[in-house]
């Protein structure tokens, strides 16, 4: 996979993550560009489409499009249901995500992808893997929180 | 503003984000990130030492605006100090940073590698996850380098824990895309291919991709992993749904692992072992019957994952293109998709049988979709489905239903999307030609096109009719009485015109014998378009009214009197009256045997590829229809070969025969293909001509230049009052890239501006260029530039030609320098001690192997310059071998694809004489000739 966007239907960008370096501008000309291909695509027309040297495989979600750049050779229903799966990850640690808890969040919904997807290739499958990571994470950050309100409480003292 | 979930609340954070997200207006918003970003540069600039946690939050912040779109220029040291914090969630920010904003300020990137060796060697899994994700994430040449090296090792530990085995093989697999030439092969290689065998199905489905992305450059190496990819699969897809736990997704078992080991065995071709070769046919059955059986769910995520593994498997068997009878049923699964009521499967279906229309076995099986493909065509909705349509249409057709997909085709043309309709126009005009029994189809069907589409119509497209045309005298006078009669219409489009000129102009005398198409009828036809058309189009007419002197002498005088006229023999455009008034005298002045001569009819033309292919071609990417032609070259060995046995001056062109290169890969491979320029000047002389392709000689200064380069990589490679091309480049063992630079020093545009590089077919076959066109516009003052990727398959003695054309206000320039890739640029050096040297200098003793020249020095001779130039040229230059101190010695390996080669060379320097004796020893002839050679030049 090239790169993955999500994108709001105003075409706020809420999240992109890039597999192959390209400059800040490319980034931002892509993005722009494949907003546009994609938002004025009708429900109901297929899932797939050519875009310059890459297919595109998008999917939306409420109010979110899913946008994963894929190559010539990779395999677009797959693809389909990997966006699938990185929402019911989000899903299942958000509890019904919406759009709203990805823009405050939005650190959050980088780790769990960088949990689920390395260098454009899947890294777990197992919703259960991914999901044990990230709340390993989590609690890892609890850990780390109280001995700050402790040495908090004692400068009080 | 929903309350934060989980794990640490950065309150500071949520406020500012909700502070945004209140913005009424684009300015409030960059209000109060100016206002933010001043008070964090405060922050961090304050006396006050912050602790990780605001640090953190501040940090976050930065990322949140650059994430915005915003830029972000401090804050970086911030974050890379988060890094070798020991505090998971502060390092876990810190590592995002710099993931998303990571520059390649070198300073910086020092202290990130050592922050993240630091946690590589922590044995902590969780802090070598996060290492490897920044590594993976930022996956820079530097990384590359410094990291390369330790991660096989961390992936086939025995102690490595399997989320990070996991972590540690995708990250070289990244490392692998940017930088092949930093991860080295080794011992490691083996112990990755039996990761296929891991219990763990997350390291298993991690290594695949890792071993797929490998194995598609060295198949060699991994050959190993076919028969456990195989035993693998088989392994899934004989498991019950539930049997992998987690692994299954609604209800199909391993659907990721299943499609990445059918891309993995897609690197391959069939396996030899009959048992292995067994079980896969097996697997692959299975997976064709499971398509039949009723679905487990009616989720469509289960109808998905199943037909993701589907459509993997077949293609694994287009790949093999082995098993007939595979293929057949992998056409009927295809056909039943075709009429599937989910858009995505008829579209998967469309693609999938495109490929399967080139295999001989399911040709005629997929053929019999037709119908449904023509239905496809009128009854989508979705653009990007009729246009698998057309495609798909494409690769089917041949002699038998050609007539058919023509007429359809030309039908949908009438209605199809703008966006495509260049494409169209271009697949008819190709089946047309290349389908073609009967040439009056092939002339109606591209009046048609031009009818329909005119605007579509590329100059290719209308060169191409005139071709055929003029090389095919049985169909000149049907083109003739055609055009003639598609030019009555009251609206017809220029290039009708264009067409209809040129061939009236030709062969208008076939038709004059009727009444109705008099000479002089046909003349006022052709003349109350001229108002109406471009100034090329009228320069071609002007060409046409000449042509009829000469063919109709009764109507020279109503000709002259045209040409005569104000209107054109002062005319504003230069062209035109420099015509009006060159014709006007030609009539006027030449007898008429010098006019017969001088306006004989046009010789047939030499046969050559299509450009309508070669344009096709550009616009799809070279590989999809080089397969679909070279494998129907194949199959219709008898297409049209009756061109053959017609007489000589049409045999010529009409229709590329089965035995010519099609593609016409081997004349010009890296062409850009360039439609000719349009010179209104030229256009009915030399319209097809190869005047515009023709490569110049080498430009002046070209080989001094080119000498110039074989020790150093930057520079000017050429310069005159317009253009300056700059070099610079880089090489890697057999790998290298060049970064050419054109600039324009004029204030003028370029225009059509095409460089190409032209590559002899011996050259070619040592030597792999790859680039892209450029932009055909160059502003005045501005520069291009062109990156060619090189690849060294085997040593080499030519260079390549680096040819340039382009016009430049009314004149057109053509430029054709060598491009400095020498041998030599592959070159590693090696040190090596004196003793080495001499033992191998023997070794290599063989008269083969050595090639000397004496010469006279061109420079003065200076110990340091010779030195530079011994290194610039790739080889170490060894001190103290030689036991004459005046002399140099060099040693080094030139890295090809195939082969390496060990070379050793001697300069010994003779200052009163002022001459050099070199010696070059290696294990290759050719090698030691070519680099005396390109050595000699230097001194």
């Amino acid at each position: 996979m090239r790169f993955m966007l999500l994108f709001s239907r105003q075409g706020k960008l809420r999240l992109q993550k890039w597999y192959l370096a390209s400059s800040e501008k490319e980034k931002k000309k892509m993005v722009r560009e494949l907003m546009q291909v994609v938002l004025a695509r009708k429900p109901k027309m297929c899932s797939f489409l050519e875009w310059r040297d890459l297919k595109v495989v998008y999917k939306r979600y409420a109010s979110l499009y899913f946008c994963c750049a894929i190559e010539g050779q990779d395999n677009e229903l797959i693809t389909l249901e990997l966006i699938h799966r990185y929402v019911e990850l989000l899903d299942k640690y958000f509890g019904s995500v919406c759009e709203l808890d990805i823009i405050f969040n939005f650190e959050k919904a980088y780790f769990i992808l960088d949990e689920f997807l390395m260098g454009g290739e899947i890294q777990d499958t197992s919703k259960k893997s991914v999901l044990k990571a990230i709340e390993q994470a989590d609690l890892l950050q609890e850990e780390d929180e109280s001995p700050r309100s402790v040495l908090e409480e004692m400068g009080l003292a | 503003m929903p309350a934060v979930s989980k794990g640490d609340g950065m309150r500071g954070l949520a406020v500012f984000i909700s502070d945004i997200r209140n913005c009424k207006s684009k300015e409030a918003e960059i209000k109060r990130i100016n206002k933010e970003l001043a008070n964090i540069r405060s922050k961090f600039k304050g006396d006050k030492a912050l602790d990780g946690y605001s640090k953190k939050k501040y940090v976050c912040k930065l990322l949140f605006i650059f994430l915005l779109g915003h830029d972000i220029d401090f804050g970086h040291m911030e974050a890379v100090n988060l890094l070798s914090s020991n505090r998971y969630t502060e390092k876990q920010i810190g590592y995002l940073f710099i993931s998303v904003l990571v520059n390649s300020n070198s300073e910086l990137i020092r202290l990130i590698n050592n922050a993240i060796k630091n946690d590589l060697a922590s044995r902590n899994p969780t802090f070598m996850g996060l290492a490897l994700h920044c590594i993976a994430n930022v996956g820079s040449r530097e990384m590359a380098e410094a990291f390369a090296g330790e991660i096989p090792k961390i992936l086939v530990a025995g102690d490595t824990m399997d989320s990070v085995k996991q972590s540690a093989a995708l990250c070289l697999l990244r490392l692998y895309r940017t930088s092949p030439d930093f991860v080295p092969m080794g011992d490691w290689t083996s112990r990755v291919v039996h990761l296929l065998n891991d219990q763990h199905l997350g390291v298993v489905t991690a290594a695949t991709s890792l071993i797929t992305t490998l194995a598609q450059k060295n198949p060699e190496e991994f050959k190993t992993s076919v028969s456990l990819a195989v035993s693998r699969l088989s392994r899934i897809v004989t498991s019950a749904s539930t049997d992998l736990q987690d692994y299954t997704y609604y209800f199909v078992p391993a659907p990721w692992l299943s499609v990445k080991l059918l891309r993995l065995l897609q690197c391959y071709p069939p396996p030899e072992d009959a048992a292995v070769r067994g079980r896969l046919t097996e697997c692959l059955e299975t997976i064709l019957n499971k398509a039949q059986e009723p679905p487990k769910s009616k989720k469509v995520q289960h109808s998905n994952a199943k037909n993701a593994v589907l459509f993997e498997a077949i293609s694994l068997i287009i790949h093999h293109d082995s098993e007939p009878n595979l293929l057949v049923r992998a056409c009927n699964q295809l056909g039943q998709f075709l009429q599937h009521r989910e858009t995505n499967l008829r579209y998967l279906a469309l693609e999938s049988m495109c490929t399967l229309a080139s295999s001989e076995f399911s040709h005629e099986a997929v053929k019999t979709h037709i119908e449904t493909v023509i239905n496809a065509l009128k009854t989508e909705r979705d653009v990007s489905v009729r246009q698998r349509a057309v495609d798909l249409l494409y690769a089917m057709c041949d002699r038998s239903n050609a007539q058919q997909i023509v007429a359809e085709m030309l039908n949908y043309l009438e209605t199809a999307d703008y966006s495509i309709r260049e494409e169209i126009v271009l697949k008819v005009a190709i089946l047309a030609e290349k389908y073609a029994v009967d040439y009056t189809w092939y002339v109606d069907t591209i009046l048609n096109l031009i009818r329909i589409a005119g605007d579509y119509v590329s100059e290719e497209v209308w060169y191409r009719v005139i071709q055929i045309v003029i090389n095919r005298d049985d169909v000149q006078g049907y083109a003739a009485k055609t055009v003639f009669e598609a030019l009555q219409a009251p609206a017809c489009h220029e290039n009708l015109v264009k067409v209809g000129g040129y061939i009236l102009g030709e062969f208008g005398n076939l038709i004059a014998g009727d009444p109705r198409s008099s000479p002089l009828i046909q003349f006022n036809l052709l003349h109350s378009k001229f108002h109406l058309c471009s100034v090329p189009t009228r320069a071609l007419l002007l060409s046409t009214y000449i042509k009829f002197v000469n063919l109709f002498p009764e109507i020279k005088t109503t000709i002259q009197d045209v040409l005569r006229s104000d209107s054109q023999l002062k005319n504003a455009d230069v062209e035109l009256q420099q015509r009006a008034v060159e014709y006007l005298r030609l009539s006027t002045i030449a007898s008429t045997d010098i006019l017969a001569t001088v306006l004989e009819e046009m010789p047939p033309f030499p046969e050559r590829e299509s450009s309508i292919l070669a344009k096709l071609k550009k616009k799809k990417g070279p590989g999809t229809v080089t397969d679909l032609e070279e494998i129907k070259k194949e199959r219709n060995s008898d297409v049209n070969g009756g061109t053959e046995s017609t007489p000589v001056n049409a045999s010529t062109v009409s229709t590329p025969s089965p035995s010519a290169d099609l593609l016409g890969l081997g004349a010009a491979p890296l062409t850009s293909s360039a439609p000719p320029p349009s010179t209104t000047g030229s256009l009915l002389v030399d319209v097809f001509s190869d005047s515009a392709s023709v490569v110049a000689p080498l430009a002046p200064g070209s080989e001094d230049n080119f000498a110039r380069f074989v020790c150093k990589n930057n520079g000017v490679l050429f310069e005159n009052q317009l253009l300056q091309i700059g070099l610079k480049s880089e090489f890697r063992q057999n790998l290298g890239r060049m970064f050419i630079f054109y600039g324009n020093k004029t204030s003028t545009q370029f225009l059509n501006f095409t460089p190409t590089l032209i590559c002899s077919d011996e050259l070619q076959s040592s030597l792999n260029l790859q680039t892209k066109p450029v932009d055909p516009t160059v502003d005045g003052g501005a520069q291009v530039q062109q990156v060619v990727n090189i690849e060294c398959i085997s040593d080499f003695m030519e260079a390549p030609i680096l040819n340039i054309q382009f016009r430049y206000g009314g004149t057109f320039q053509n430029i054709s320098v060598k491009l400095p890739i020498t041998l030599n640029k592959f070159f590693q050096p090696t040190e090596m001690a004196s003793q080495d040297f001499f033992q191998r200098w023997k070794q290599l003793s063989n008269p083969q192997q050595e090639m000397q020249n004496i010469f006279k020095a061109k420079h003065p001779m200076d110990t340091e310059i010779t030195k530079a130039k011994i290194i610039g040229f790739g080889s170490a230059l060894l001190e103290e071998v030689d036991p004459n101190p005046a002399n140099f010695v060099g040693a080094g390996i030139i890295h090809t694809k195939t082969t390496q080669i060990g070379c050793l060379l001697r300069l010994e320097p003779n200052l009163q004489a002022q001459m050099y004796r070199l010696t070059l020893r290696t294990s290759k002839e050719t090698v030691s000739q070519r680099l005396c050679e390109l050595l000699s030049e230097q001194f």
